[in-house]
């Protein structure tokens, strides 16, 4: 028998991590374009211009989907979690509704004024316009994260009148978990944003197709990939060591660690067997290192997932494989974009790098999702860690209700999504538009001229 | 709970988001539903489209904070209102996914069944939200079967009674006219010849509807009771009813703008008329008027209202600003030359 519980955490996974298909490269490309777009400022080279229009068709098209999709989230905190709502209103809603006045009136407005008003307005202030939409998508992130991680950390609340209220305002906005999952995720954005302009430049570049424009785009992309992907792993570093304080069962089913030790060593090869609170396989321990990981400090005790009574573990394999793999693809992002990086000025010259990029573009997705699947699924069975189960959370639905709308999830978004993806391919492949037309005329007057 | 006045404040604020909300998205939804009936041509139906193209998603932006507000300052209303009205919310979120990317995907393809598959959306995706909205507010005024836990007993054609299908009607209508209007001000030849018959025309039928909803709101709430109870209160449906007629007295002059501004009057007045009514209310409870929701007993701790009343009046007249700057930047009517630019949807 499905029950509401079960049914409205699938629907809110199929809804975020949905949502999150678009989110990060709304947060990393507004930025790109704004670079490109202040660089034709400084420079007046017309290809920085056509960089800031490519390179912004394709923002809008991604932003589309990311806009209304992210509606339905924050209508799902009262539809499918109403209790959670009543439960934490006073300090989560509050921060959802801050977000809403702050960023997305700035994000939505500015959009607009920036994608009809390249003739209105001064290139100056076009430049600003798109710089204030990727200020306000920014700063979306962070009040969300600052939500997010008030439900991984809470703070600054009293229990009162059976709800948490605030206490101190201060202390939820400097919650350091929240700023720790902002530099996290927002630097993964950033890291996908810099493979998506890599993987298309490169895919064009091998075809010779506007060589200029793109190895412009492509330059770009590989000093700011290689400044992020080594960002996003040192404050992962950060962050994880965080969690292992605030939230140890987390931690604990991270690296799937079932007996408490200290001076716990990290296994290269590991293999959970849930079932039997053990791992199948152990292979190639490195003495101390999850000590040294976790606390900083290689003598420290790691706590196992047996302290805890079972229904307080979270799912340990689908936690622990998922930040196993975005692990790897993070050592991956650094490779990839030091090899981009030696390369930026020259790229045409090495094909088997033209060749791969293309294809690590979907890879900062996966680790974006898994990012996030660590981060909730790693938090059960808490809703608000330590505070509320996920269980007390839920509305008093019917379960036929959830049913009938998590299909109807799936289905829209599935056709959404392809359409999306098929239209960012599309546009994608075509190219930026051509020079426009008064340079042609000039260029092929000149001749004439001489 | 104690009272404050904060919560006050926040009444207020919370019925300011969503008339704003209607008087805004309200004309996006009105194109949206008169595309198949006012365009005769694909120039026609682009003109349409780009005559909200830069406003919709900024107004849309007015129902999320408005819906975080309610989840900010009234947490408890915010998880009866949603979680009661689970299969018409989430009915109005298709909608808007559908309508919001109609606008960014149909002049991306060329092919005939492309666009009219997202003409379809639009034109959906505009009637549904404003059927529903109304639909929803009405129900708001005559109050919800919720029993002492918040917990509704009912569903979904519960709240098509006459009078929840009387509040969605009025919302299509108003926002039929807002569009129509809207395009009075945007568009000019024959395109703007259309339009203003559908206003005329639609302005009969909203006034009647309006008057009806006034008189059945007499029967079915008792939203008059605050009215005869404070009577200063009264100004609110006057001014209605001078803004409805205002309408039809600017379009024939030619006042297209003006005829705009009245018909936002109408909206905004229409809503707030039920809104104070409600007062201090958010969802009355139809089983026993014990068990209402109300801005003391679903509100926030005092703190929390604090603060979001500081950041509420530093950011909300900032961006109205710039919202003001933007409606201004492209207050001109839509010319097929710019459909001839990249940017045109």
């Amino acid at each position: 028998m499905l029950d509401v519980v079960l049914l409205s955490r699938l629907q809110f996974a199929v809804a975020t991590l949905f949502h999150f298909l678009f989110v990060p490269l709304t947060l990393g490309l507004s930025l790109l374009t704004a670079i490109f777009e202040t660089l034709y400022l400084k420079t007046g080279d017309e290809d920085y211009k056509r960089a800031a229009k490519f390179w912004g068709k394709l923002f809008l098209i991604n932003f589309a989907l990311g806009v209304v999709t992210g509606i339905t989230l924050e209508f799902q905190f009262g539809t499918n979690w109403s209790k959670y709502s009543v439960y934490v209103g006073d300090i989560f809603g509050s921060l959802l509704a801050i977000e809403a006045t702050l960023a997305f009136f700035l994000e939505s407005t500015f959009i607009a004024i920036w994608h009809f008003g390249w003739d209105r307005i001064s290139p100056k202030l076009h430049a600003i316009c798109i710089w204030l939409v990727a200020i306000g998508s920014n700063i979306s992130a962070l009040w969300i994260l600052l939500a997010n991680g008030w439900m991984q950390h809470p703070v600054g609340y009293v229990l009162r009148n059976n709800r948490a209220e605030l206490e101190s305002f201060f202390a939820v906005v400097t919650n350091p978990f929240g700023w720790l999952e902002f530099f996290h995720t927002t630097a993964g954005a950033y890291v996908l944003a810099g493979f998506f302009v890599l993987g298309i430049s490169a895919w064009h570049i091998i075809r010779k197709n506007e060589l200029a424009f793109f190895k412009k785009s492509f330059n770009v992309a590989a000093i700011w990939s290689l400044v992020f992907s080594l960002f996003v792993v040192l404050n992962g570093d950060i962050h994880a060591s965080h969690v292992a304080h605030t939230q140890p069962t987390k931690l604990a089913a991270m690296e799937s660690v079932w007996e408490t030790q200290s001076g716990a060593p990290f296994y290269l090869l590991v293999i959970p067997d849930e079932e039997n609170e053990r791992n199948a396989v152990e292979f190639l321990g490195i003495p101390k290192l999850l000590s040294f990981i976790a606390y900083h400090d290689p003598n420290a005790e790691v706590k196992g997932l047996k302290e805890w009574p079972k229904e307080e573990r979270p799912p340990v394999e689908i936690t622990f494989w998922s930040f196993r793999l975005m692990v790897a693809l993070g050592m991956l992002f650094i490779l990839i974009s030091i090899w981009a990086f030696l390369r930026r000025k020259t790229p045409e010259k090495d094909r088997t790098l033209l060749r791969i990029l293309p294809w690590a573009i979907p890879l900062p997705y996966l680790a974006c999702e898994l990012g996030w699947i660590v981060a909730e699924v790693g938090r059960q069975p808490w809703l608000v860690y330590g505070l509320m189960k996920t269980s007390a959370g839920v509305s008093p639905i019917a379960p036929v209700q959830v049913v009938i709308s998590l299909l109807a999830f799936i289905l829209v978004y599935a056709l959404l999504g392809l359409v999306d993806f098929y239209l960012l391919f599309k546009f994608a492949r075509k190219g930026p538009d051509p020079k426009e037309d008064k340079e042609a005329e000039a260029a092929e007057a000149a001749p004439a001229t001489l | 709970m104690e009272q404050n006045i904060f919560q006050f404040i926040w009444f207020l604020l919370w019925g300011v988001l969503w008339v704003v909300y209607f008087m805004l998205d309200g004309f996006d939804f009105g194109v949206g539903m008169l595309l198949p009936f006012i365009a005769k041509n694909d120039t026609e139906r682009r003109i349409m489209y780009n005559a909200v193209g830069p406003f919709w998603d900024g107004n849309e932006v007015w129902l999320i904070t408005a819906g975080g507000a309610t989840f900010a300052a009234f947490p408890t209303t915010y998880a009866v209102m949603f979680s009661s009205l689970y299969t018409p919310l989430l009915l109005i979120l298709f909608a808007l996914i559908v309508r919001g990317v109609a606008f960014e995907f149909r002049g991306k393809e060329e092919s005939f069944l492309w666009k009219t598959v997202w003409d379809i959306c639009l034109v959906v995706g505009s009637f549904v939200p404003s059927l529903l909205f109304g639909v929803a507010f009405a129900n708001f005024f005559k109050g919800l079967p919720i029993d002492a836990n918040g917990i509704m007993h009912g569903n979904t054609l519960t709240l098509l009674n006459p009078y929840g299908l009387i509040g969605g009607l009025l919302f299509v209508l108003m926002f039929v006219v807002h569009g129509a209007v809207w395009l009075c001000v945007k568009t000019n030849g024959d395109l703007q010849k259309r339009a203003r018959k559908v206003a005329e025309v639609f302005w009969v039928l909203e006034v009647v509807l309006a008057l009806v909803f006034l008189v059945a709101s007499a029967f079915a709430t008792n939203l008059w009771a605050n009215y005869m109870k404070y009577k200063f209160l009264l100004i609110i449906p006057a001014i209605a009813l001078v803004a409805y007629f205002a309408i039809p007295a600017f379009l024939i002059q030619g006042k297209n703008w003006y005829a705009w501004f009245s018909s936002c009057a109408a909206i905004v007045f229409t809503v707030a008329f039920g809104l104070a009514g409600l007062f201090p209310r958010l969802i009355p409870s139809s089983l026993n008027p014990e068990w209402s929701l109300t801005i003391y007993n679903s509100s926030s701790s005092p703190l929390t209202l604090k603060v979001m009343t500081v950041v509420a009046l530093i950011f909300v007249p900032l961006v109205i600003a710039y919202q003001i700057w933007a409606y201004k930047l492209f207050s001109e009517k839509v010319r097929p030359a710019f459909l001839e630019s990249e940017e045109a949807y």
